[in-house]
């Protein structure tokens, strides 16, 4: 048997709105990954130190607040110095196209908008983590 | 020196770096030691030895009850008051892994989210994948990590339980019932299961209604007798009232916990139980390693055997463990 892969949901910053976050950890959840939530509004240094503790494989960050440019960064820079160099980061929420690149260059690997097919997100788990 | 030996030496030489790394109490370290453990991984044995060796001193709490009653609620609100004792505390967090898809959301970490960054707290949440009975296989192993760690209090908080779930009796030195007003009347209270193996029970959510009847009912359930196992127990336990939201009945039940501690240590009790933790341990691991082999020694064939009638289970089953 394959361990399962283990999963952080998080949602940073000041927003409430956490049903998409929701929609993904039940997919996930469906999909065979142990998948741990945050909760809201959560700090970049709570979001690292759980990432760490739970040892995931992956962390994916809900945002819909338009924050993402300071949170998304601020989080892998914990990640960073918290010495975890080798999680993957994803995002998604709502996050305009010409944001992304700064993004992908901060260490977010992939981000999905609104109306991604759930499937698409298990395959991406999937593939980039086997 | 051979190819083969430098590749083993360099592997026992980097364990050696993560259970130093895990003593010294760096969290980055015991996070990735508790994943070797709970993966058992082929190597996980000779890990689990060293930290087997830093066993048996720290108090273990079992947090169990029914889904809902605020098991998670009530431990964040124990780490405060250990916190507040400059005490260092682990949780693990036990949540059912789905039997469909294997999966598993582990929700009691954003219960205790607040304590997320304080370096004195290490939580760690684990699927109980396929085992029942409110634990999962490794919680042992993943139990002597955080002894290692230096915690000093550890609380294990179980999978939301029925009637029956009693492992946490075998893993844990107090067991702690949380249940709510209007979970039954006392003859509830009565059946054997969950409610014997208590060391303290707490009636949680005491701002709602009933509480009063609650704390009484479960009084006069507990005055009925003593469990069996439990005659001759100078301890008797505790019925309190909390409110996991608010944080009131915490520093109450921080103390009962206390007085427990240190009737185990002085009674004997203690050693009674920590003997029983070792043989629930190795169980456990008889139970995995036995289990594993012979399923490992299912074939095809011999399923097809099954199917056209040339074989019956129990014969099978024999063939396969090699009794006769």
């Amino acid at each position: 048997m394959n361990k399962p892969l283990r999963i952080l949901i998080a949602k940073p910053g000041l927003d409430g709105h956490d049903r998409g976050a929701k929609v993904i950890v039940r997919a996930l959840r469906d999909a065979g990954f142990e998948v741990i939530y945050t909760g809201i509004r959560q700090t970049p240094e709570m979001i690292a130190a759980a990432a760490m503790q739970e040892d995931v494989d992956a962390v994916g960050l809900s945002l819909l607040s338009g924050a993402h440019l300071t949170l998304f960064p601020a989080i892998c820079k914990q990640l960073k110095k918290k010495g975890i160099k080798d999680v993957l980061v994803f995002g998604g929420g709502i996050i305009p196209d010409e944001d992304v690149a700064a993004l992908k260059k901060a260490g977010v690997d992939r981000v999905f908008g609104p109306g991604t097919s759930l499937q698409l997100i298990v395959d991406y788990l999937k593939e980039t983590l086997s | 020196m051979t190819e083969r030996s430098a590749r083993a030496s360099a592997k026992t030489h980097r364990w050696a770096e993560l259970v130093d790394g895990v003593r010294r109490g760096d969290h980055g370290a015991a996070s990735r030691a508790l994943s070797v453990i709970v993966n058992e991984g082929k190597d996980c044995d000779a890990l689990a030895r060293e930290f087997f060796k830093c066993s048996g001193s720290a108090q273990k709490i079992g947090v169990s009850g029914p889904p809902g009653a605020g098991k998670s609620t009530l431990t964040g609100r124990l780490i405060g008051q250990y916190r507040s004792q400059r005490l260092t505390v682990g949780v693990l967090a036990v949540d059912p892994s789905s039997s469909i898809s294997g999966g598993a959301f582990l929700g009691d970490r954003l219960r205790i989210m607040e304590h997320a960054t304080d370096p004195g707290v290490f939580i760690r949440s684990l699927a109980s994948r396929g085992m029942v009975g409110g634990l999962t296989y490794a919680i042992f192993g993943a139990i002597h990590v955080l002894e290692a760690l230096g915690c000093g209090k550890i609380l294990i908080e179980t999978v939301g339980t029925g009637q029956d779930e009693v492992d946490i009796a075998s893993v844990a030195d107090s067991v702690l019932y949380v249940t709510t007003p209007s979970m039954g009347d006392e003859i509830q209270a009565m059946k054997a299961g969950a409610m014997e193996i208590g060391d303290i029970f707490v009636v949680n959510k005491a701002d709602l209604a009933g509480k009063d009847k609650a704390l009484a009912d479960l009084k006069a359930a507990l005055g009925l007798g003593r469990g069996a196992g439990q005659e001759g127990q100078a301890w008797e336990p505790p019925v309190m009232a909390a409110c996991a939201k608010s944080g009131e009945g915490a520093a109450e039940l921080a103390g009962a916990l206390e007085s427990h501690w240190t009737y185990l240590k002085s009674s004997g009790e203690g050693r009674a139980r920590l003997k029983t933790q070792h043989a629930a341990e190795l169980q456990f691991w008889i139970q995995r390693r036995v289990l594993k082999t012979a399923r490992d020694r299912v074939t095809d064939t011999a399923l097809e055997e099954m199917v056209s009638h040339k074989i019956d289970p129990a014969s099978l089953g024999r063939r396969i463990l090699k009794t006769s």
